[in-house]
């Protein structure tokens, strides 16, 4: 199994102070792997280092094949704008990323946004406005964003954050069949239970420390 | 009554200077909507200040030529915006009065230009002149809103995106500076095309205010950009009614009548006005 993403000596910044020194490994394609550690340990920064978003202050990230839009990140808490005038469908269609900016959304698009919000419990949310939902069937809109980009590598930072059992329990089942579908999962999680039934491999992160777990195979990469 | 409405009308210039204003008013409450919704109605401000000094380099270059003002004015425009979207990026957007700062300097700087021309007179390039709406400013008025429509249709769906969310657009699209950048320079020609009828200090009122009242009806984006043009066009053809029967000068007088549609959205709309919450059951 080659590996989709990576690390060779990677040292992450965050401002001045080093959050990330030294990550060797990788992330094999195909895998479901965990981010965990304390806050402030840089794991959404590796996240976004993942997505080209962060500058990498030494060693290297090697994306082999990956292109900007073969990769998807879910962000904690989005940047979105909770107040803007715009539908569920809306949101979900406007992911169509790979249409370019100019090509219309056409009506097989918009069947596809439709699926992906009933594959998330949001059938008839469709002509809601965003700013009725709360921040449970939010997540669960950015959830269908997320498999309308139909990415090769997922990055979840903290996706379960203000949402209740039932609708974590949807969102695993969603991160499961991206797992199914080969697709390279990973999320950022705090929950170890979580951690432990779902995630058959896991990255530690602390005090700019690196532990995997288990330890990849780097010749295998 | 009838008289009263019409009337005016009957005017060669007042007709010009209505159907100018139409344009503008397809043109400019769509660019208001989005500057709403991207917390930008400062921007508008610094705009309307900053292309002041441009439009006196204009008529101290070119004597009192629409083109050559326009031209000057939209060099200035796009300068300010530039420089102020640098300056919000350095302060991560968060720090406003250095952009009060900027559109204070630019209404002096243009004033104290256009103090040293004569001939110039001060009141109507800042709040407007119907009379002067000739073949060539009515040109400018139509010819910009030709052009802000296609590209505004064209921009439309990265700048939705843009502004909904901006973090996804940069992580999936690139960095989307290019959309701003489009979109601001549509917003500096609304801006300046409207300066001959309804002054540089009172254009951006007919974006400003129609959209701003636009909220209180509508609940989609698309909605609220009908509802603005609407009003907009209501005021333009009210303020124009208005300045003509009370001899005010017509910027304004429709941003006046703009703004008494705001005031009764606020009071009476079917969003968030102040009379639906007085009855919540309503």
């Amino acid at each position: 199994m080659g590996a989709v993403i990576a690390f060779d000596h990677v040292e992450l910044r965050f401002g001045e102070r080093v959050v990330v020194a030294g990550l060797s490994g990788a992330l094999p394609a195909g895998s479901l792997t965990a981010v965990t550690g304390p806050n402030g340990a840089g794991k959404s920064t590796l996240l976004r280092a993942i997505a080209g978003l962060h500058p990498v202050a030494a060693g290297r990230i090697e994306r082999g094949s990956l292109h900007r839009a073969d990769i998807a990140l879910l962000a904690q808490g989005s940047h979105l704008d909770r107040s803007f005038p715009i539908t569920c469908l809306d949101v979900v269609a406007l992911a169509v990323t790979r249409l370019g900016p100019f090509r219309a959304v056409g009506r097989d698009r918009i069947g596809q946004a439709r699926a992906a919000l009933a594959r998330v419990g949001l059938e008839g949310f469709e002509g809601r406005q965003i700013k009725a939902l709360s921040s449970g069937q939010f997540q669960r809109v950015l959830f269908a964003r997320t498999i309308l980009q139909d990415a090769r590598l997922i990055l979840l930072d903290e996706p379960f954050t203000a949402v209740d059992a039932p609708t974590q329990r949807l969102l695993l089942s969603v991160i499961q069949d991206w797992h199914a579908q080969g697709r390279t999962v990973v999320a950022v999680l705090h929950d170890p239970e979580i951690v432990r039934q779902h995630f058959p491999h896991v990255l530690s992160l602390s005090g700019g420390r690196a532990e995997w777990d288990p330890v990849p195979d780097l010749q295998a990469a | 009554m009838r008289d009263f409405l019409l009337d005016p009308f009957a005017l060669g210039f007042m007709r010009r200077a209505l159907a100018g204003c139409l344009a503008l008013s397809v043109a400019a409450p769509p660019l208001g909507v989005f500057l709403v919704l991207r917390r930008m109605s400062l921007m508008s401000d610094v705009l309307q200040h900053g292309v002041l000094p441009g439009i006196a380099v204009g008529a101290i270059c070119a004597g009192l030529s629409v083109w050559a003002m326009g031209l000057g004015g939209v060099v200035a425009g796009l300068a300010v915006a530039i420089i102020a979207g640098w300056l919000a990026r350095r302060t991560g957007g968060k720090e406003d009065s250095q952009l009060a700062g900027m559109y204070l300097l630019a209404l002096a700087a243009g004033v104290a230009l256009i103090s040293t021309q004569r001939g110039i007179d001060l009141t109507h390039l800042l709040f407007g002149n119907v009379l002067a709406v000739d073949d060539a400013a009515l040109l400018g008025m139509a010819g910009v809103a030709t052009v802000t429509l296609p590209v505004l249709a064209l921009i439309w769906r990265p700048l939705v995106l843009e502004s909904l969310d901006p973090g996804f657009m940069a992580a999936t699209a690139g960095q989307g500076g290019v959309w701003h950048l489009a979109f601001l320079a549509l917003v500096v020609l609304c801006v300046v095309s409207g300066f001959v009828a309804l002054g540089t200090l009172m254009s951006v009122g007919l974006m400003m205010l129609p959209a701003i009242a636009a909220r209180h009806w509508s609940d989609s984006l698309a909605g609220q950009v009908r509802v603005a043009v609407a009003l907009a066009c209501l005021s333009s053809w009210g303020g124009l009614v208005a300045s003509y029967n009370f001899d005010i000068p017509a910027g304004p007088a429709i941003v006046l009548t703009a703004g008494g549609l705001w005031l009764g959205s606020l009071l009476c709309g079917r969003r968030g006005s102040l009379w639906q919450q007085a009855m919540p059951s309503a």
